[in-house]
């Protein structure tokens, strides 16, 4: 357990260094890079992918996966552009956008928690499935000319320097954090990450966790849609494609294991702030957006790759450790008998 | 009753079910829409699958090793760019050197893949996820925003996927889809009757046994996903020789297509059991369903994304529901035998 601790630790340690280390290259690039303006401007383009990285740290940890969090987002964006094409009021719209998201969510969880489907499995259907819906409500047009109180939502200035969507995160990363850390569902989710076995012989309701978190998943991906559509002013059918990329290596860099059961929201929000400062300042260096993505496709599989070789190597030079040890004890006892 | 329950599996009742499928399909579709039945449908359909059914031959491979490459899509754009690339610039190069470039090209993405997967012991769906967008990297800036035309390819290439090959009756079979066919007997044989083959069932169904057991399973599934990069490679050729004009978009989205049909074909996502026949049972049905429903209920090319993932659902649930019931089916006399013995 001590040794687990310390290695989450030391994986928290070196993305504080690196964040250092890219944080200080930045710098030098651009002398604005620190300025409070830059800064809150970073976490502005990506907020709505933060946001659903918080959830997907749950369902991760969990031991499943939610590969449709960006096709629900788009599929959210799209319900609130048709809709308020079709002249609905465009608070009723988000409503209904936010109750899809939800229902997705639900539908993902129903079949994973209640029937039994492998996540991966589902969550690939609903991939292509929820994105199928949104391509059917909006087919290849592009709808904006939304009024400007909801172009500007999430994004005008509300406390001192901050705007609404940021303060959004800053509360659900800390409404997230006691959940998963201070609360008896935050134990359970570990519980069932680690041996979903174990937990439904103790007597824990897994379907009704899993499910739960399905639903949290689709809301606030819908959520994040509505944010998302909101910030570009104009919608289209592939609004949010290829996002769950991005969500995805925000997760597992932070720490979290693939297979469930360990992993911190504090790694994770040091994984974000790694991402978000890496592409801020590949753009200050001209870096186009595709070659970005691959660095960031690069740091995924890193992330998995280099605790691997750690914990091998370590394993290997304790056994010769033990081997030596058990070398000059042979010693030991041959030269004194 | 037991003798044909011995003769037939519960794997095999799921093939011959989507075979009907098939054929239920066809015959509505041949009864309600005007010249469906016609060799236009066929051509139509069978040069989609030559394409989508070569890459699901490779997934078809890795998901046996309950492991999953999303990167094919990537590897059939680069290829298909690639080799495309080289033929423009020297339009001398024999027909099996360029074929040969792109199975290269492939299989060293492939084995890119594969070493992380079976020696960096990172999740496929990760790695693969990563190396989707690596892939495409490469392809954007190596094409850096240009295009390859089909003016600028020897005629060759564009010729060979508007040959025909044989004819039986109207309906006539092109190369691609002769190609892909070959691949598919190939490996329905390797899968069947080689060491090889069946060491990717062990270790799909249980790999933590077939390791006690003694089985290269590092060494089997890097294998598998140098393969399936190479088939992959081959759908590149395939694809540039179908389309003639290749941009950095060139394959996008055929990984959730091959994956779509491997899993509609019964091969089952947990690894350990499907066949390669199946997986182009299951290319053939998504495509035969896409066109005809298109057709038949007169909406528009939008749904089909929204169809495809609702037949992926369907197909994971009726596999794990109803394939469950057949396996209890099948064991329920053996353990009522087994029980009137104790006794």
């Amino acid at each position: 357990m001590n040794a687990k601790l310390r290695r989450l630790l030391s994986w928290e340690g070196l993305l504080l260094a690196i964040l250092l280390v890219v944080a200080t290259l930045n710098t030098n690039l651009a002398p604005a890079y620190l300025s409070l303006n830059n800064q809150i401007n970073l976490f502005q383009l990506s907020i709505e992918k933060i946001m659903v990285a918080l959830v997907m740290t749950f369902i991760i940890i969990n031991g499943e996966i939610d590969l449709s969090v960006a096709s629900i987002m788009g599929l959210a964006a799209c319900v609130v552009a048709v809709l308020f094409e079709q002249g609905v009021p465009l608070v009723a719209a988000i409503v209904v956008a936010l109750l899809a998201g939800l229902l997705c969510g639900a539908f993902n969880g129903f079949w994973v928690a209640y029937v039994g489907l492998p996540s991966l499995a589902v969550t690939l259907a609903g991939m292509i499935g929820f994105r199928g819906i949104a391509r059917i409500l909006i087919e290849d047009r592009s709808i904006g000319g939304f009024p400007a109180w909801f172009t500007t939502l999430g994004q005008q200035p509300l406390l001192g320097p901050f705007p609404f969507s940021l303060l959004l995160f800053g509360s659900l990363f800390a409404l997230a954090f006691v959940i998963l850390h201070y609360s008896g569902v935050g134990r359970l989710v570990y519980v069932v990450g680690h041996n979903a076995a174990v937990a439904r012989y103790s007597g824990v309701d897994v379907p009704r966790l899993k499910l739960g978190l399905f639903c949290a998943s689709g809301l606030i991906a819908a959520l994040a849609g509505v944010l998302l559509a909101a910030r570009l002013g104009a919608v289209r059918g592939n609004t949010a494609d290829g996002f769950e990329l991005d969500i995805i290596t925000m997760v597992l860099l932070g720490g979290v294991s693939i297979f469930g059961g360990a992993g911190t929201l504090g790694g994770v929000g040091l994984s974000i702030l790694l991402i978000l400062n890496l592409r801020n300042g590949m753009s200050l260096m001209n870096v186009t957006g595709n070659v970005q993505t691959g660095v960031v496709g690069m740091l995924l599989i890193l992330s998995v790759l280099l605790p691997n070789l750690a914990h091998v190597a370590r394993d290997r030079w304790q056994r010769r450790a033990m081997q030596r040890k058990e070398v000059q004890a042979s010693i030991e006892t041959s030269a004194s008998s | 009753m037991n003798s044909w329950r011995q003769r037939i599996r519960p794997e095999q009742i799921r093939e011959l079910s989507l075979v009907g499928l098939i054929v239920i399909a066809l015959l509505v579709f041949g009864w309600q829409i005007e010249n469906f039945l016609s060799a236009r449908t066929f051509n139509r359909i069978t040069t989609s699958v030559a394409i989508v059914g070569m890459v699901a031959i490779g997934q078809t491979l890795v998901v046996l090793t309950r492991n999953i490459d999303l990167s094919v899509g990537s590897i059939v754009g680069f290829t298909a760019y690639f080799v495309g690339a080289q033929l423009a610039a020297n339009p001398t190069m024999p027909p099996a050197a360029a074929v040969a470039l792109a199975v290269l090209v492939g299989g060293a993405m492939g084995l890119f893949n594969g070493v992380i997967v079976a020696y960096g012991r990172v999740p496929a769906i990760i790695t693969t996820l990563g190396t989707l967008a690596i892939y495409r990297m490469l392809l954007i800036n190596y094409a850096n925003a240009r295009t390859i035309t089909v003016d600028s390819l020897p005629s060759w290439v564009v010729e060979l996927s508007r040959q025909t090959l044989l004819t039986i009756g109207d309906f006539a079979v092109r190369p691609l889809f002769a190609i892909t066919i070959i691949a598919v007997i190939v490996f329905q044989f390797v899968l069947g009757y080689t060491i090889f083959g069946r060491r990717l069932y062990a270790i799909g169904s249980n790999p933590e046994a077939a390791r006690f057991a003694g089985l290269p399973v590092q060494q089997t599934v890097l294998a598998a996903f140098v393969l399936c990069g190479m088939l992959a490679g081959l759908a590149g050729f395939l694809f540039l020789s179908r389309f003639g004009n290749i941009t950095a978009v060139a394959g996008q989205g055929i990984e959730l297509e091959s994956v779509a049909a491997v899993v509609v074909g019964g091969v089952n996502t947990f690894g350990g059991s499907g066949t390669v026949f199946g997986a182009l049972l299951g290319a053939f049905l998504i495509d035969l369903l896409g066109q005809g429903l298109l057709r038949w209920l007169g909406i528009s090319e939008f749904w089909r994304d929204a169809l495809l993932g609702l037949l992926i659902l369907l197909a994971v649930a009726s596999d794990s529901v109803i394939l469950g019931w057949l396996r209890r089916l099948w064991a329920a006399p053996a353990v009522r035998v087994e029980a009137g013995n104790e006794r």
